[in-house]
């Protein structure tokens, strides 16, 4: 037996899966509070501890780590037009598994300096601008920067290449990093090299300035941001490796207490010929994190997004009761519904369905009728997921219920839904054991074995 | 000596509701051939997601093809739009079936004109004669797009 060990260091867990990588099975997973203030590894060791009760004693050949814990990787993006490069910069930003704390368009002014310095990110990412396009924005938004009292964080600078060299000069004071145009040429993205600096300077800088390179015994290090990993495996459960076939096009809804992540696998393009596509093209692997819908401490922006009437016709209580109900859970944030609450546990299940609903239009395309002299036509903006087959659901308030399948109903396109793109049919896979961050690690080094896994260990959960 | 080397920067696309690719795609090809640094944003292209590509690309001049007879409907308000982003000194043109019915090309530019775009082009105008006047236009340097002020 040759045994890995995959560690996700969370905010508020530390979770551990431990596979058999000839086997190609895992041997077992357990988790316990992580320990930022004192030592990351006293976490670690509890958790291998009641992970070794399960299984028995482990040697482990090699092991991985990604983390979210100390806050995840904060980051600033500042573009020029919002939707443009700054929709470009926080769109690479997150698909780098960074948290965009905030996102600044066109000139920065004092206030948003003040601002940034409160929130002291770990990377700044700083750009505006195609290749050859505006420069005067870039280079008034770096004067600006230069203004800034903390010199902690660094800077990465990917806007028009034409003053790439003038802006690190101006903040010559910091740390800096240059780096290819986050948009090159109009509405093309291109956060390939963006996400590959964030991650290295990620792994040199952030894991060591968060405490977090304390965990000694880990041979290889910590990797990536906990998100990135989870990207990771959603990339690789769609688009498979050359030996083994993915299973496609896919949609990925990770439902916490703070926010919600929704992933897409899919170019998203047009699925039919009345549609013209708009905008700033998506990067086939997207994620989207809605800040305000969560199940506990973002609860209140759930009911904001959906309707209370909704959230009361689903749970079957009165309005009354769930506002009341709601405003409770909003408090007592660690609350987890007994078998014993059904109320409860009713109210859980209107509050995620809404949420996943609210989640998956946000990060759906849209399409927008127009009446032109031969008839109608359509102008497509993101992505067209009508056609996506299946739905993975993972993150505590999916996995942990009976009835992730009738949640997760409310991520597909209804008939009203007419100009949403969302998935009309798909089947449901659920991260039941809470694998997929693991097998995105693990597919650093064996994708093959984190594919197998995968489509062994996610259950399916009814066909809609 | 930079400046020199410098290409102008243009966006292109048809505006409104209109879907006509044909022209479009000629002029683009017309334009990049004499050396212009062209962004075609294609058909169906609404005013503001011009402004925008303008912004970000840092362009000269945005050149508007409509040829369905809606062009003054599309057209109205760019100029204002355009100031209101912060895009002073670029250059506006239209072309195309800029105008419903038979009306004549002096007229057609001066309803142009009030909608504050520097010049407008009937149907069968070659590109050589916009690319000439583009070359005109912007080697003045900036130009005057008061309305009203001029003539």
């Amino acid at each position: 037996m040759k045994a890995v060990l995959l560690i996700d260091f969370g905010s508020t867990y530390t979770k551990i899966t431990a596979v058999d990588i000839e086997k190609e099975e895992i041997l077992g997973t357990a988790q316990s509070f992580t320990t930022i203030e004192t030592d990351i590894n006293d976490g670690l060791k509890n958790a291998l501890k009641i992970l070794e009760e399960k299984t028995g004693p482990l040697e482990f050949s090699e092991k991985y780590a990604c983390s979210s814990a100390a806050g995840g990787l904060r980051m600033v993006a500042i573009g020029l037009v919002p939707e443009l490069t700054a929709q470009a910069a926080k769109q690479a930003s997150l698909g780098a598994g960074a948290k965009v704390v905030k996102t600044y368009s066109y000139e920065l002014t004092d206030g948003d300096v003040e601002e940034i310095d409160g929130i002291n990110p770990d990377i700044l990412l700083l750009t505006g601008g195609t290749d050859g396009g505006n420069k005067d924005n870039i280079i008034h938004n770096a004067h600006q920067l230069a203004k800034l009292k903390s010199r902690s964080f660094p800077i990465i600078i990917a806007g028009n290449r034409s003053c790439t060299d003038r802006v690190a000069e101006i903040l010559e004071d910091f740390e800096t990093f240059k780096c290819e145009n986050v948009m090159p040429k109009l509405n093309i993205p291109n956060v390939e090299p963006v996400q590959e600096l964030i991650r290295s300077i990620f792994l040199k800088k952030i894991v060591l300035a968060k405490g977090l390179s304390q965990a000694e015994e880990l041979i290889k290090g910590i990797l990536m941001p906990t998100p990135a990993a989870m990207l990771e495996a959603m990339k690789l459960l769609a688009k498979g490796t050359e030996t083994e076939e993915g299973i496609g096009d896919l949609v990925g809804v990770d439902l916490g207490g703070a926010t919600t992540d929704v992933y897409s696998m899919s170019y998203g393009l047009p699925q039919t010929g009345a549609a013209v596509l708009k905008g700033l093209r998506e990067d086939y692997a997207k994620r989207t994190v809605e800040g305000d819908i969560g199940m506990r401490y973002s609860i209140k922006g759930i009911v904001a997004a959906s309707d209370i009437m909704r959230i009361s016709d689903l749970s079957g209580l009165s309005e009354r009761k769930c506002e009341e109900m709601i405003e409770y859970l909003s408090v007592h944030t660690d609350k987890v519904p007994g078998d014993d609450e059904p109320d409860f546990i009713a109210l859980d299940y209107a509050l995620a369905s809404m949420a996943v609903e609210a989640a998956v239009t946000r990060h759906a395309g849209k399409l927008e009728p127009f009446y032109t002299p031969t008839g109608i036509s359509y102008m497509q903006t993101g992505k067209d997921l009508t056609g996506v087959k299946t739905v993975v659901a993972t993150g505590g308030a999916l996995i942990h219920t009976k009835r992730t399948g009738d949640i997760l109903k409310h991520t597909l396109s209804k008939p009203e839904d007419a100009f949403s793109l969302k998935p009309k049919e798909a089947e449901f896979l659920v991260d039941r054991k809470y694998i997929l961050a693991a097998m995105g690690l693990l597919s650093t080094e064996y994708p093959d074995a984190a594919l197998r896994i995968m489509k062994k260990e996610l259950e399916k959960n009814g066909v809609s | 000596m930079e400046k020199e080397k410098k290409k102008h920067r243009i966006i292109l696309g048809v505006i409104g509701a209109d879907v006509h690719a044909v022209g479009n795609t000629i002029l683009n090809r017309a334009l990049q051939d004499a050396g212009f640094e062209v962004t075609n944003l294609g058909v169906m292209v609404p005013q503001e997601e011009m402004i925008r590509a303008a912004v970000e690309d840092g362009a000269d001049a945005i050149l508007v093809s409509s040829l369905y007879g809606q062009g003054e409907i599309d057209c109205t308000g760019m100029r204002e739009k355009c100031e209101e982003a912060g895009l002073k000194d670029i250059l506006l043109y239209a072309g195309g079936n800029l105008v419903v019915g038979k009306v004549p090309e002096k007229e057609i530019q001066e309803r142009y004109k009030a909608l504050g775009f520097d010049r407008a082009f009937g149907p069968g105008t070659d590109p050589s004669v916009t690319i000439a006047a583009l070359k005109k236009d912007l080697a003045k340097g900036r130009l005057h797009h008061h309305r009203g002020s001029e003539e």
